[in-house]
């Protein structure tokens, strides 16, 4: 028995020494080989998606129409943004509910494409509406208008969302 | 090719720097920031097509400098490659690395290249590629990656046989920051592979008792102690090895093994009571895990040694009870992976949403398949194949969504041109006309222009007159004409007045000519208010009519291709699928037949020990009998 358990022991320290045990059956050739074609396939994929991402800018949102809108967060600012709402011109353009995962890459710099739509060249209103709680986990809400004037190029505006202890709450930029 | 791939690495910061890297770069970039958002939630295939997409189109603009996007564009390049690392395409960055590593680079660069790439030879298993890439750092690195380019040639080294080497830049990291912990186990690894028993013993326990809040260094403190008391263990010393392994805490990956080490050592010093008390935790843990199986034969040999061979006898029984329902359930499993199951759980998407979802897996009754899961992702290759498959039904759903999309674009084009077409024959004719009234128009307001330039120079009074004294000169010609011949004394006097007024008007005409001529010139401002009008009414119709055409003409050929691409890249990735899939079968029942014949011998062992405690027990009990009767 005694020897048994030993065996046991020796069978558990080879595991810690060499880390896992691979399948003997699988070589390593054949794990390589088909992580390379893995990789092959995935450069093709993505190189469809980057070609369809521009067909459908191209086919969807002309430049002489589009008007993308992007979402970020002041720098260092803590507070929990719960959801966003946009209208332009009156009507609901989009309304986002953040997960953690999408709150957290916000924080850490990221820059939300929250809407791509179309409008005629002229004078528009955004309206945005943020959804929160502050620091302290109380209730935060703030509304705020933005004129933009949309021409012949693509018009992007920057949305920066900032928490109840900043002088400007929501701040647009034309980019 | 060369230049792109320099900047590929001309501004080297991880993903998670973004933020903090860009805060002095007012204003940070859109699309660069949309990149990041995408690769902060490890959505790297949408981050890299997004930052992909953005860079083909800024590189086919003519004057890209005047883009704001130009002063992003080097950090945007090296960031695509730092995104195909964390989507495991290490072949396509890892050319792109290559390729500076061999140009006439700055050795900062060079070197920081030549860091990334010997880290992606030693993730691949390729320790002698790694060695190669790693001695070719030369000279100045980059403060930013000084500590993890040190620790990681420690880590080749270990890998290549060079202990000496690595201890010696391990001593250098035991402080440095991000490394706590890591750098402390893996020297005390390579002392102790280097023959240097005693020292390597002492600094596996010194990183046995760093304090850290992080979840990383806590589990590598466990493992230090998990290695350092099984390490004492095989050399007899069980003693010492209790007091590390009673260090791992009891909830982490190493607990079970640590919990089976120090039962291990109490039996060892023969104190068989004491070795039943983390082995009677372990016996009821999860009945899969194989220290808890090795613990449910090692409880009852406590017993057996304290001479409780009923009790034993009962719980050998109760491990040949528990033993039998593991081989159930592992045959079941090997049945069910067999039958194409595993693979379907495993692309579960609800399981997605949970990180724990490994553990999650083993506790889903209705998946037989997965109950061993944990200790088949031990294994780099399985995770590796794993991941693999993974990103693979990752990129066949996305396939087959395109297939909806590229539908949807082919009903929106037929669309707009039933709609255009009837329409667009009747607006040209039109436009047409009103093109050429709108030449005519700009054709005169040139003239009238190249008019007053010239009366600048030479005076023209007789251009500036007004309609009506035009009028009142011809009617003064005709009557000049008339009464020329009239000899009579009204026709002297209607010539004289004709003469007078004439002059008259010759009077007003060049006396005022200088206002005239301001005038002209005012009007002809106005005019050019009214002609920029149109001209912008002109390019906005054309512009319009343009996007009219735009808007369903010439998309055909490139929804083909797309649709070719994707079918070509669908047929691939179905078929790597089966491939991937199978192999991850192959392994999985590998696995599980090895654990199978594990318990085929735990359950011989079992069978044996009861049958020896039972007798012992019934011994004993006779000798019991026996006594009592004297």
């Amino acid at each position: 028995m005694v020897d048994f358990l030993r065996t046991l022991l020796v069978g558990l320290l080879i595991s810690l020494a060499a880390g896992a045990v691979s399948a003997e059956e699988v070589s390593r050739e054949q794990i390589k080989g088909i992580d390379e074609q893995v990789q092959d396939i995935k450069k093709d994929v993505l190189g469809i998606s980057s070609e369809l991402l521009q067909l459908e800018e191209k086919l969807l949102y002309p430049s002489n129409t589009q008007v993308s809108i992007f979402v970020d967060l002041a720098e260092g600012d803590k507070f929990r943004l719960d959801a966003v709402h946009i209208s332009i011109d009156g009507k609901e353009a989009t309304h986002h509910i953040y997960t953690f995962k999408e709150l957290e890459a916000l924080q850490k710099g990221g820059v939300q494409r929250i809407y791509t739509g179309n409008v005629r060249t002229g004078e528009h209103t955004l309206d945005v509406t943020l959804i929160g709680k502050s620091a302290g986990n109380s209730d935060y809400r703030q509304t705020a208008s933005y004129k933009f004037s949309k021409d012949v190029g693509p018009r992007l505006v920057e949305i920066t969302l900032a928490g109840p202890a900043a002088s400007n709450h929501i701040e647009f930029k034309d980019r | 090719m060369l230049r792109r791939y320099l900047w590929l690495l001309g501004l080297c910061i991880s993903v998670h720097g973004f933020a903090a890297d860009n805060s002095q770069k007012a204003p940070r970039d859109l699309f660069l920031g949309e990149a990041f958002f995408h690769a902060q939630q490890e959505e790297y295939f949408d981050a890299i097509t997004r930052l992909d997409t953005e860079l083909a189109q800024f590189y086919r603009i003519d004057d890209p400098e005047l883009d704001p996007f130009h002063l992003q564009a080097n950090f945007a390049e090296f960031s695509i490659g730092d995104f195909e690392l964390s989507y495991r395409m290490h072949q396509r960055a890892g050319r792109a690395i290559k390729a500076v590593l061999e140009g006439n680079v700055n050795p900062e660069i060079r070197n920081e290249a030549a860091y990334r790439l010997a880290r992606i030879y030693y993730q691949k298993s390729e320790p002698e590629n790694a060695l190669h890439t790693i001695e070719r750092i030369i000279g100045k690195v980059p403060e930013r990656i000084r500590d993890d380019e040190q620790y990681l040639r420690a880590q080749i080294y270990m890998v290549n046989g060079r202990f000496t080497d690595a201890a010696k830049i391990l001593e250098g990291l035991r402080d440095a920051k991000g490394l706590e912990g890591f750098a402390g186990y893996n020297l005390g690894i390579a002392l102790i592979e280097n023959g240097q028993e005693k020292e390597g013993i002492e600094q596996l326990g010194k990183t046995g008792l760093i304090s850290s809040d992080d979840e990383a260094t806590l589990s590598i403190r466990d493992k230090a102690n998990l290695v350092l008391g099984y390490r004492l263990m095989q050399s007899n010393q069980p003693g010492q090895a209790k007091q590390y392994l009673d260090r791992v805490r009891m909830r982490g990956p190493f607990s079970d093994k640590a919990l089976l080490g120090s039962g291990w050592a109490d039996l060892s010093l023969g104190r068989f009571d004491r070795a039943l008390v983390p082995w009677s935790i372990l016996v009821k843990r999860n009945p899969t895990g194989a220290a808890v199986q090795e613990s449910l034969l090692g409880v009852p040999y406590a017993y057996a040694k304290l001479n409780m061979h009923g009790r034993a006898a009962l719980l050998y029984g109760n491990a040949l009870d528990s033993f039998g329902k593991e081989l159930t359930r592992l045959d079941a499993s090997i049945k069910s992976i067999r039958s194409g199951n595993f693979l379907k759980v495993l692309v579960r998407e609800e399981l997605k949403q949970d990180k724990n979802w490994v553990i999650r897996l083993r506790e889903l009754p209705e998946t037989p398949e997965t109950f061993y899961l944990m200790d088949l992702m031990a294994s780099n290759d399985f995770q590796a194949s794993l991941k693999n498959y993974f990103d693979l039904e990752e990129l066949r759903q996305r396939l087959d969504s395109w297939d909806e999309y590229l539908n949807s674009y082919e009903e929106i084009i037929a669309l707009r041109r039933a709609y255009y077409e009837p329409l667009l024959p009747n607006i040209d004719k039109r436009f047409r006309e009103l093109d050429s009234q709108i030449r005519l128009r700009l054709e005169q307001r040139q003239r009238l222009d190249d008019r007053l330039q010239h009366m600048l120079v030479a005076p023209r009074p007789d251009f500036l007159a007004t309609a009506d004294e035009r009028i009142y000169r011809e009617q003064l010609a005709h009557l000049e004409q008339k009464y020329r011949n009239d000899t009579s004394p009204g026709g002297e006097d209607i010539r004289r007045r004709i003469k007078r007024l004439q002059g008259l008007i010759h009077w007003d005409i060049n006396t005022t000519y200088d206002q005239r001529l301001t005038d002209a010139y005012n009007h002809l401002h106005q005019l050019d208010a009214d002609a920029k009008r149109l001209k912008a009414i002109y390019a906005s119709f054309v512009r319009t009519r343009q996007a009219a055409t735009q808007s369903y003409v010439g998309y055909d050929e490139q929804i083909r291709m797309a649709r070719n691409r994707s079918r070509d890249a669908k047929e691939k990735v179905s078929t790597l699928m089966a491939r991937q899939g199978h192999m991850l079968e192959v392994m999985a029942i590998n696995e599980l037949q090895r654990r199978v014949q594990r318990l085929e011998e735990y359950q011989i062992q079992a069978r044996f020990a009861m049958a020896e405690s039972y007798d012992r027990a019934v011994k004993a009990q006779q000798q019991g009998t026996e006594s009592v009767a004297k």
